[in-house]
């Protein structure tokens, strides 16, 4: 297999990913901006999905004022911006295009039907009545996509390339949410946190699709603090969490080394990472610092991404 | 103009054999049914991403090439007559391709001015005596053949360097399978899905002497922005052999090599899709990124395979196809079965005078134009573009050639108005390795608006499925 | 006369390259005025170089090497046994038919300045008088002057000037010989100068198919045909075709530094 088929399937599948997880992202943003603007902290929520999204610089850049309709254009069609919904469906498209022998038939359809029906929407149809539609559509179709990788492809090296991308963009997201949040999770005087907590809380899981889930999860109608960082960082229940994400990328990199017959750095890296999540205590991680903590694993992440590509001939 | 030849016949005329089935089909069916049935096929072009990138767009835009479902059909014996023509013509190309580079017989005969070859842009010193494995060059040929009458056909152009649309083809005949299945149960229509394997055998059969088991073939791509690109992949996946870019591909000690996941794979063959200036840096355009420094000295030294070989464009130039006639005679011995386009060259004065005089009549082209751009098409032209192209064809003369403006044969063709006559033409396409190989049929391309003659797909022509039908 | 040459390139990265693909005309050829007695090229990869020659009769090395340091030498050394030929160029072996050799190149190509000369130079009964004159002319008004122009200068930028050095001098007579209807080639090679002496001396001249005597060389700069002080390595169409080295690299985009350093010398007997 070519270093730059292994390469266009990984960013492939991290690029349909990241597409998903912007789309939750501005889900949030737009359910706080239904709330009433009286509650405090909530103005800034636009800001806050920008920091989220690692788009804050690039659209100051670009537009003077915080508006809702100039950060959904920005993050959603806005082509300039290199994370926007629309660039970053069209770089995994062009990834899969270049690649498409590699794919079968319905995982390339889904994707191409994807870019089809996307570059016939255009900003000004999305009125706030149909932003969620389109946000939710987002989203089916980033899981449509996944649905063929799992469902058609076959289990050989393209097919760990393509887990191995989408779990580590699913971890990187994980982790920058609650890096830009950590401050809101940080343990507190009291336990019971105030309605405006509350929301915050909420938001983060949301972010996530796992509001519900922490309460089924937990059994407990109240959000607290570092149950929802242990539910987004170690519980290996919750789809989106770190130490989820990573026991794929290890058994994915399980899988490459079976056919390779060969284990490297990426896989003692990756394997140290999965340790040391499985390892880990929420008391410990608050007590030596949560956002040390946070920040190093996404160093960690991304040290796995660089040497899975050195490893493997990317491009 | 002559009167045109309409290949179904019918009308107040007989229906030609190998149509009356076709007839009798469309009489059967609805314009719903057939509505219905180019939506379909093109939903099925969309989805799997068989479209061209139109130069000059945004290269954002990706355009299908309309589909039309009424078949253009040979009979067998019109098809073995034809396929004669053609490989007698290939196989005359190739040894034309071979002298040229090597002892150059066909200049000291005098039967070519030395000028026209060696001086010819398309001429490439780096090819002088390399010995191409078999000694062939040209291994896919796509040759433009338009017909005007029951046994009058003609040659429009060789296509040498890297002919495409071989997907559309084996593409359009799938779709129609899928679409009328019946059609192909009334009738025997000689398959054309077995073209991927021949091209691979062709491929396998000129891999380097000092290739040792099975060689390793790659398709060369210039990437995703071409705009053959789907075909690039199409081929490469039917085939079973990788599809690679310039990068993934790398000259070490004396041999080629692939970039994979793993330790560097050898590769023998490469059915590479860029033009001859990006194969080689080192060669050619020294700012080509999409080439492979070193691949032309591996050539040059028998260690790969490029095909086509670099330097084939010689065979195909324009102003080489008015001496193609002296070609296949001078290398088979035996007169051209299929006809030349009558052709003035502009660089002659007498030629130029009478192109002149007659510009409302003749088609005028680039001698090293393709795609239907920077040519004019005398008789549906205004008197106002006739003059601007006089104009310009009086600058520089010897960059043209002119043609007489022919009666395209026509086939019925799904229009907005129903079914209609269209003009046609045909490009089928010749393998040639071990043996010489043609697919039964080949991709037609139709001029959709009314009268016009371009079938180019950048000028708005569409495609036809093509039959050719077994005795 | 055995004649020992020192032919050395030296590249300077800015950063150590990964990979590195060089082509290199820097191989004397045998012919009946010309005997290689002894030749070593070394640099990094050459000893598993893909070694060929081509359809022009050049023995061309195509080296390749992965993670270098940050300096590379191409060196090509040995000695060659030449004797007074007169210029002719017999014994050679190339395959390439001599129409080939009416080809312009963007290098040699003659622009309408040197065309108007053309008619006055060439202007002459036979081949042979033509190319005298030619070589007198340049001689005379194309001054030998280093650092007017560069490797990628074409003759009519050069005649512009009025000044160019050997490789300006050589494209300017095989393009007025080509147009003319005088097959001409370029051809590379070394010069010793001066019995005992040693010199700076990579050069370049001209040969052209004059009929009823074959090849013959011609070197306006010098304005002499080839003699036994004359080392012949490789010819083609024009500089760029023939270049001693060629290369491309992976790692870092900055441009390497190259210092070329050639000694010629009468080799003791």
């Amino acid at each position: 297999m070519l270093g730059r088929t292994a390469s266009s399937i990984y960013w492939m599948s991290r690029y349909m990913e990241r597409a998903e997880n912007m789309a939750r992202l501005l889900e949030v943003g737009h359910r706080i901006s239904l709330m009433p603007g009286a509650i405090e902290g909530h103005r800034d929520e636009w800001r806050s999905t920008l920091l989220s999204a690692a788009c804050e610089v690039s659209y100051d850049e670009k537009h003077k004022d915080i508006v809702a309709a100039k950060v959904i254009d920005f993050l959603i069609f806005d082509e300039t911006n290199p994370s926007s919904i629309k660039s970053v469906i069209r770089t995994a498209r062009n990834n899969g295009r270049a690649v498409r022998t590699a794919l079968t038939r319905d995982v390339w359809e889904s994707m191409n039907a994807t870019w089809n029906e996307l570059v016939a929407v255009k900003s000004s149809d999305l009125t706030a009545d149909r932003l969620p539609v389109f946000l939710e559509w987002v989203k089916q179709r980033s899981m449509s996509f996944r649905g063929a990788v799992l469902g058609t492809m076959l289990r050989n090296e393209n097919y760990y390339f393509s887990q191995l991308g989408n779990f580590v963009e699913r971890a990187d997201n994980t982790a920058r949410i609650l890096d830009v949040k950590y401050f809101i999770l940080l343990p507190k005087p009291s336990d019971v946190g105030s309605e405006v907590d509350m929301q915050q809380w909420a938001q983060i899981l949301r972010s996530v699709s796992a509001h519900r889930a922490y309460r089924w999860f937990y059994r407990d109608s109240h959000y607290r603090p570092w149950l929802v960082a242990e539910f987004l960082m170690l519980r290996e229940e919750m789809p989106r969490s770190l130490v989820f994400s990573y026991q794929w990328i290890n058994t994915a990199l399980e899988g490459l080394a079976q056919i390779h017959g060969k284990r490297y750095d990426c896989h003692d890296l990756a394997a140290q990472t999965l340790a040391k999540l499985r390892a880990a205590k929420m008391e410990n991680i608050f007590q030596s610092g949560l956002h040390e903590y946070i920040r190093d694993f996404v160093i960690a992440n991304t040290n796995v991404s660089a040497a899975i590509a050195q490893t493997y001939n990317f491009p | 103009m002559s009167e045109l030849f309409n290949e179904m016949g019918g009308g107040k005329g007989q229906t030609r054999p190998p149509y009356v089935d076709i007839e009798a089909w469309l009489k059967t069916i609805s314009s719903t049914d057939v509505e219905r049935a180019k939506r379909e096929a093109e939903n099925r072009f969309r989805r799997q991403g068989i479209t061209f990138a139109v130069y000059g767009d945004d290269a954002a835009t990706e355009r299908l090439i309309p589909f039309d479902i009424i078949p253009r059909v040979f009979s067998a014996l019109e098809w073995r007559r034809l396929s004669a023509g053609i490989e007698q013509r290939v196989r005359a190309l190739n040894a034309f391709l071979h002298d040229i580079y090597h002892r150059q017989e066909i200049i000291r005969a005098g039967r070519i001015p030395h000028h026209i070859i060696t001086q010819n842009a398309a001429f490439v010193p780096e090819m002088v005596g390399v010995n191409p494995a078999r000694g062939i060059y040209a291994h896919i040929v796509g040759v433009d053949i338009v017909r005007v009458a029951e046994n009058e056909f003609y040659v429009l152009e060789d296509n040498c360097r890297t002919p495409s649309g071989v997907s559309y083809m084996l593409e359009g005949r799938e779709a129609m399978m899928h679409l009328f299945p019946d059609l192909f149960v009334q009738q025997r229509v000689a398959p054309v899905d077995n073209y991927p394997a021949l091209l691979r055998k062709t491929l396998e059969s000129v891999a380097p002497a000092g290739c040792m088991g099975e060689p390793t073939i790659v398709v060369l791509t210039p990437g995703i922005h071409n705009s053959a690109f789907f075909e690039h992949a199409f081929l490469a996946d039917e085939m079973g052999v990788e599809l690679c870019e310039g990068g993934d591909l790398f000259v070490s000690d004396g041999a080629l090599y692939m970039r994979t996941t793993q330790a560097p794979q050898r590769v023998d063959v490469i059915y590479r899709r860029i033009d001859d200036a990006y194969l080689d840096p080192l060669s050619f355009k020294p700012d080509s990124a999409i080439g492979i420094p070193g691949l032309v000295d591996l050539y040059r030294a028998g260690r790969v395979t490029i095909v086509n070989a670099p330097g084939t464009g010689i065979a195909d130039d324009k102003s080489i196809y008015t001496y193609i006639p002296d070609v296949i005679e001078f290398y088979t011995g035996e007169k051209p079965l299929l006809k030349n386009v009558p052709t003035w060259r502009c660089s002659e004065a007498d030629s130029l005078s009478y192109v002149l005089d007659n510009l409302a009549e003749l088609v005028v082209k680039e001698v090293h134009g393709s795609g239907g751009y920077g040519m004019l098409v005398g008789p549906t032209s205004s008197k106002q573009e006739i003059e601007n192209f006089r104009a310009i064809l009086k600058t520089n003369p010897s960059n043209y050639i002119a043609q007489p403006t022919l009666a395209l044969s026509t086939v019925p063709t799904y229009t907005a108005s129903g079914v209609a006559p269209r003009h046609v033409d045909l490009r089928p396409f010749v393998l040639s390795g071990d043996q010489v190989r043609i697919t039964p049929g080949g991709l037609t391309r139709v001029a959709l608006k009314e009268g016009s003659l371009v079938v180019n797909s950048s000028q708005g022509g569409g495609t036809k499925d093509t039959w050719v039908l077994e005795d | 006369m055995r004649i020992r040459i020192h032919h050395q390139t030296h590249y300077r990265y800015a950063e150590r390259p990964s990979y590195l693909v060089q082509r290199l005309h820097l191989t004397p050829t045998n012919f009946d005025g010309q005997k290689t007695i002894d030749w070593k090229i070394s640099t990094a990869g050459i000893e598993n170089a893909l070694s060929y020659v081509d359809g022009f009769g050049n023995l061309i090395h195509l080296v390749t090497a992965h993670n270098l340091p940050l300096e590379n030498i191409v060196l090509a050394e040995g000695e060659v046994e030449t004797k007074d030929t007169a210029g002719l160029v017999t014994g050679l072996i190339s395959n390439v038919p001599d129409t080939v050799f009416l080809r312009q190149t963007l290098l040699t190509m003659p622009d309408a300045s040197i065309s108007a000369e053309l008619m006055q130079w060439g202007d002459k009964a036979s081949a042979l008088a033509t190319a005298h004159s030619l070589m007198g002319h340049l001689h005379e008004t194309v001054a030998y002057e280093v650092g007017t122009t560069q490797t990628n200068s074409t003759a009519a930028e050069a005649f512009a000037r009025r000044s160019g050095v050997c490789q300006d001098h050589s494209h300017l007579m095989v393009g007025m010989a080509r147009s003319l209807g005088i097959p001409s080639r370029y051809v590379t090679g070394y010069l010793v100068t001066g019995a005992g002496a040693s010199s700076v001396a990579a050069h370049a001249w001209a040969e052209l198919l004059i009929p009823d005597l074959g090849w013959v060389g011609f070197d306006a700069t010098n304005c002499q045909s080839p003699t036994e002080q004359y080392v012949r390595v490789a010819a083609g169409l024009d500089a760029m075709a023939v270049a001693p080295v060629k290369g491309s690299r992976r790692g870092g985009t900055e441009a390497e530094q190259m210092t070329v350093e050639v000694r010629v010398e009468i080799a003791q007997q």
